[in-house]
């Protein structure tokens, strides 16, 4: 079954890697498709995840940061790699140390002892943005049951995460030991979400209320996002489309 | 006495020919920081919310420049429309532009913002940027604001860039998906919009 998976990615993400414009936008290939899976997953939004992340806000505050502070400090497994495979070894260096403080005098990662220490801020990496930087193309633009926007090429970004390239996912699998198990896998993921979503509650209702179309707002903001990521920009310097602005000046 | 009515008629008189109206330019860091305080001051739990809506959209009147953002999101569409047409859109994008704005900011209570730097981009264009301080509630968010400063007199807001993502490229992003959705036409774009600021 993951044979077929990876497959059927591999196939769609090269035949849909030609599927951006000149100018880097992103085609919306299976816009049908993904505005239907956008509405089920404001459904599940509204009816599951919303109410669960409002009663997580409800914990004192050292409490969520804890939680937090932990689950950052887990993404530095998927992050370190990621650093290697762009090339950055410095990065890969001072995340390595981050992770070894925080795991160990940061007990578990619950205290963001590196930045006590005036560790530099810390960047997440993943493997499709490191695709990305490979040169490789987004794709089309997709909407995941669950998991909400995505791309071609950052779905199979994710797949490299269960593919062996999280040493936590490894370890939790197949790591044979008592204390990592797939379920406390699958638990910290549905937190990581959880956590995220208690962080943008005002945001995103904020955003629903004033969007006519809030799929195409929501989709604009993911593209955004990745294409920062990916390029590692200042978005001060990079975030300008200084074209458009000064095409708008000559009419 | 009499030499202080003379002095004041003299001054009466002057004053007419006195450039007194001269403005000096305003620096984008300066002019940020003080929008940011006037809008501070608006969402302060004094005031009941139809008077904060109030006070910001006066002040996003006269510090944000709202016909060029409106333009701006119309995209290449703003080529293809008649004089007419962009009077309409201008009176309905100010209306709907108002509308959000002030409704997004006026859920907020006392926001903190402090002012970090500033970059000139061009003679048109200085970026600004700022921090809006943590809270319990939510992580420090990063500011930055294109300052439109064609006019070093009177400097407009253009855009707010939030955490790197623009909200006029993601406001552009979503009217033309409105006009794409219904074939090119412009007029679902006005009708949308008619219906959001009722």
């Amino acid at each position: 079954m993951k044979k077929i998976i990876i497959t059927s990615l591999i196939s769609l993400m090269i035949a849909s890697s030609v599927s951006s414009d000149t100018d880097g936008k992103v085609e919306d290939c299976f816009e049908g498709l993904n505005r239907a899976t956008f509405s089920l997953n404001q459904g599940l939004d509204k009816t599951i995840f919303k109410p669960v992340a409002k009663a997580y806000r409800v914990l004192p505050s050292s409490v969520r940061s804890g939680t937090s502070n932990v689950l950052v400090n887990l993404s530095s497994l998927i992050t370190i790699p990621n650093n290697i495979l762009q090339g950055d070894f410095k990065k890969a260096g001072v995340n390595t140390g981050r992770f070894v403080v925080n795991t160990t005098v940061g007990i578990l990662g619950i205290f963001d002892v590196a930045k006590k220490m005036d560790f530099p801020k810390y960047e997440k990496e993943d493997y499709g943005q490191t695709f990305g930087a490979w040169g490789i193309g987004p794709g089309c633009y997709v909407v995941l049951p669950v998991l909400g926007p995505s791309t071609v090429r950052d779905t199979f970004g994710s797949f490299v995460n269960v593919l062996g390239g999280d040493p936590y996912y490894n370890a939790s699998t197949h790591g044979n030991n008592e204390y990592l198990t797939d379920s406390l896998y699958m638990k910290t993921k549905v937190v990581s979400g959880i956590d995220f979503r208690a962080k943008n509650l005002e945001s995103i209702e904020n955003l629903e209320k004033n969007s006519m179309d809030f799929y195409a707002s929501v989709r604009s903001l993911y593209l955004q996002d990745r294409q920062q990521k990916i390029s590692n920009s200042n978005p001060t310097i990079e975030i300008m489309y200084e074209g458009d602005w000064e095409e708008l000046e000559t009419q | 006495m009499f030499s202080k009515k003379i002095l004041t008629y003299l001054i009466l008189l002057i004053i007419p020919f006195l450039n007194i109206t001269k403005v000096y330019s305003i620096e984008p860091d300066i002019f940020v920081q003080s929008t940011v305080n006037r809008a501070s001051e608006a969402l302060n739990n004094k005031f009941s919310k139809e008077e904060k809506i109030l006070k910001l959209k006066a002040i996003a009147k006269e510090t944000v420049d709202i016909t060029g953002i409106g333009f701006y999101t119309l995209g290449s569409y703003r080529k293809n429309i008649t004089d007419d047409q962009k009077k309409e859109y201008e009176n309905l994008f100010e209306q709907y532009f108002l509308k959000t704005f002030s409704s997004r900011l006026a859920e907020y209570s006392n926001p903190e913002i402090e002012v970090t730097s500033k970059e000139k981009l061009n003679k048109n264009y200085t970026m600004v940027s700022s921090t809006l301080v943590s809270t319990d509630q939510r992580p420090e968010v990063k500011v930055d604001w294109r300052i439109y400063t064609k006019n070093p007199d009177n400097p407009l807001i253009r855009d707010l860039i939030i955490e790197g993502l623009s909200l006029v490229r993601t406001q552009k992003e979503e009217f033309s998906s409105i006009i794409q959705s219904n074939d090119g036409d412009i007029n679902a774009l006005f009708s949308t919009l008619r219906d959001f600021i009722k």
